[in-house]
């Protein structure tokens, strides 16, 4: 527990520091700068038109997709990581137990890849 | 009161790294559009200080100093809160880099799976700009952006499972400390020529593929359709002004520079010397690390400035036709190389 916590506390104060150094530049602005706000200029930029339309509107079902494709491949990665980091020690049965589920992940990519599920056009 | 000291010493040595960090960025940025002048023959930056050199910093007095906007339409709270976010999460991938031997300000065994998940965080900021302004760019560009980033951090993960196979070890130290000790040139019987040690060599097409990966997670042309000005003004940051841009656009630099050094670290044998013999071994291991950092970013500037934008569905049929069918049979071929040949680091 000590340990951990020796390892993981100069992380903390990092992320700290960090923040307070964004934190600062975000709000600067704020307090120094000059500001004016009016209706035209806080409105949403469209290229010189008046908005029109509600900006949350349906999206092309592939960025879903896509989502749900990196879900499982990136677990996958995440699965592979202390496969990696043991590799020395496992031998042939820990080579071959991930070659079957690499295996079965292939199959389901080139399931999707033939179903389109990869097509932008 | 012993804590205490240690407390304060780690948060020195934070400040240390994010000033030099951020100094050594602005320069970055300088040299980014020094060199994409010089390919354009134009002259850049060169009015601000002798050769232009306080360039960036005039931009960030410049920035401090604009009028902050904040769009009626959008959710006020979410809308400073992404800068903010992308910013943070960018630097704070960071903090278990080792710019040298032993100079990481958190040395954990599990360096590189933090900075995977880190940069994996960075899409939120993202998305939460691209959702917060309500508006139609950013929310394209958002969307646009998102798939990219993810599309792409899953070769870079099957690039990084090759190098650790490598390796046997998380640690960011232990990745350098592998590629300084064994490798090819130990195998050729040359062990002083290091640079034949560094995994660039034999994992020479993953360098590439992370290499172009790093453009794209990076939001780096030729692969920068969520700033696509031509069709969406700049994506999801139309609506940002003042500085809550400037994080962003801090934010995505810092990003690069963690990519960079990534690449350095896993392909190019972070501090070490190419020849381990007395001159080169005389330089400090900080030189080596930026020279190479500032190498793999020359290659950065140079791709933006040679290379034509992408179309997005040529974009994701790269990604996922492409590099991730290749990265996944290199995580396979590299296992059993090393598993036929008995090259595997055990414990």
């Amino acid at each position: 527990m000590q340990s951990l916590l020796a390892d993981y506390l100069p992380l903390v104060i990092f992320i700290g520091v960090s923040l307070v150094i964004g934190l600062a530049l975000l709000v600067s602005p704020f307090i120094v700068a000059y500001s004016r706000p009016d209706a035209e200029k806080l409105s949403a930029y469209e290229c010189g038109f008046n908005a029109f339309d509600d900006a949350r509107m349906k999206f092309d079902v592939r960025f879903y997709l896509v989502a749900i494709l990196f879900i499982i491949f990136d677990l996958e990665v995440a699965f592979l990581f202390p496969w990696a980091v043991a590799f020395g020690d496992l031998g042939w049965f820990g080579f071959w137990s991930m070659m079957l589920f690499l295996g079965v992940l292939t199959v389901g990519f080139i399931y999707e890849w033939r179903k389109g599920a990869l097509e932008w056009d | 009161m012993e804590w205490l000291t240690t407390v304060a010493i780690i948060l020195g040595k934070s400040l240390l790294l994010l000033v030099a960090l951020l100094v050594f960025i602005a320069y970055i940025l300088y040299a980014d559009r020094k060199i994409w002048a010089a390919v354009q023959l134009r002259r850049g930056p060169n009015v601000v200080g002798p050769w232009g050199l306080l360039q960036s910093f005039a931009d960030l007095l410049k920035f401090v100093l604009k009028e902050p906007v904040i769009p009626a339409g959008a959710n006020k709270g979410l809308f400073l809160l992404a800068p903010l976010v992308t910013c943070v999460l960018a630097l704070a991938s960071w903090a278990v880099i080792p710019v040298a031997d032993g100079w990481a300000i958190a040395d954990i065994n599990v360096g590189i799976l933090y900075i995977l998940a880190i940069s994996s965080l960075g899409v939120y900021g993202i998305l939460m700009g691209g959702w917060a302004s309500n508006s139609k760019y950013p929310f394209l560009g958002a969307l646009r952006s998102a798939a990219q980033m993810v599309s792409y951090e899953v070769s870079i993960g099957f690039v990084i499972i090759t190098v650790l196979l490598c390796v046997g070890s998380l640690n960011l130290t232990e990745i350098v400390r592998a590629q300084e000790t064994r490798g090819l040139a130990t195998l050729l019987g040359v062990p002083w020529l290091t640079v034949l040690n560094w995994y660039w060599l034999p994992l020479f097409p993953m360098f590439v593929i992370f290499f172009i990966s790093a453009l794209a997670e990076t939001n780096r042309p030729p692969f920068d359709l969520p700033e696509a000005e031509s069709e969406l003004v700049a994506g999801f940051m139309v609506e940002y002004s003042s500085t809550p841009y400037l994080l962003f656009m801090l934010g995505e630099y810092v990003a690069i520079m963690t990519m960079c050094s990534l690449t350095t670290i896993l392909f190019l044998g972070g501090w070490t010397a190419p020849v381990a013999l007395p001159p080169f071994t005389w330089i400090p291991g900080v030189v080596w690390f930026v020279v190479k950092v500032c190498f793999v970013f020359f290659m950065f500037a140079m791709v933006k400035a040679m290379v034509p934008r992408y179309r997005y569905d040529q974009l994701m049929r790269l990604g996922w036709k492409v590099f991730l069918p290749i990265s996944l049979a290199a995580v396979i071929v590299v296992a059993a190389v090393l598993q036929v040949t008995g090259w595997a680091p055990a414990s």
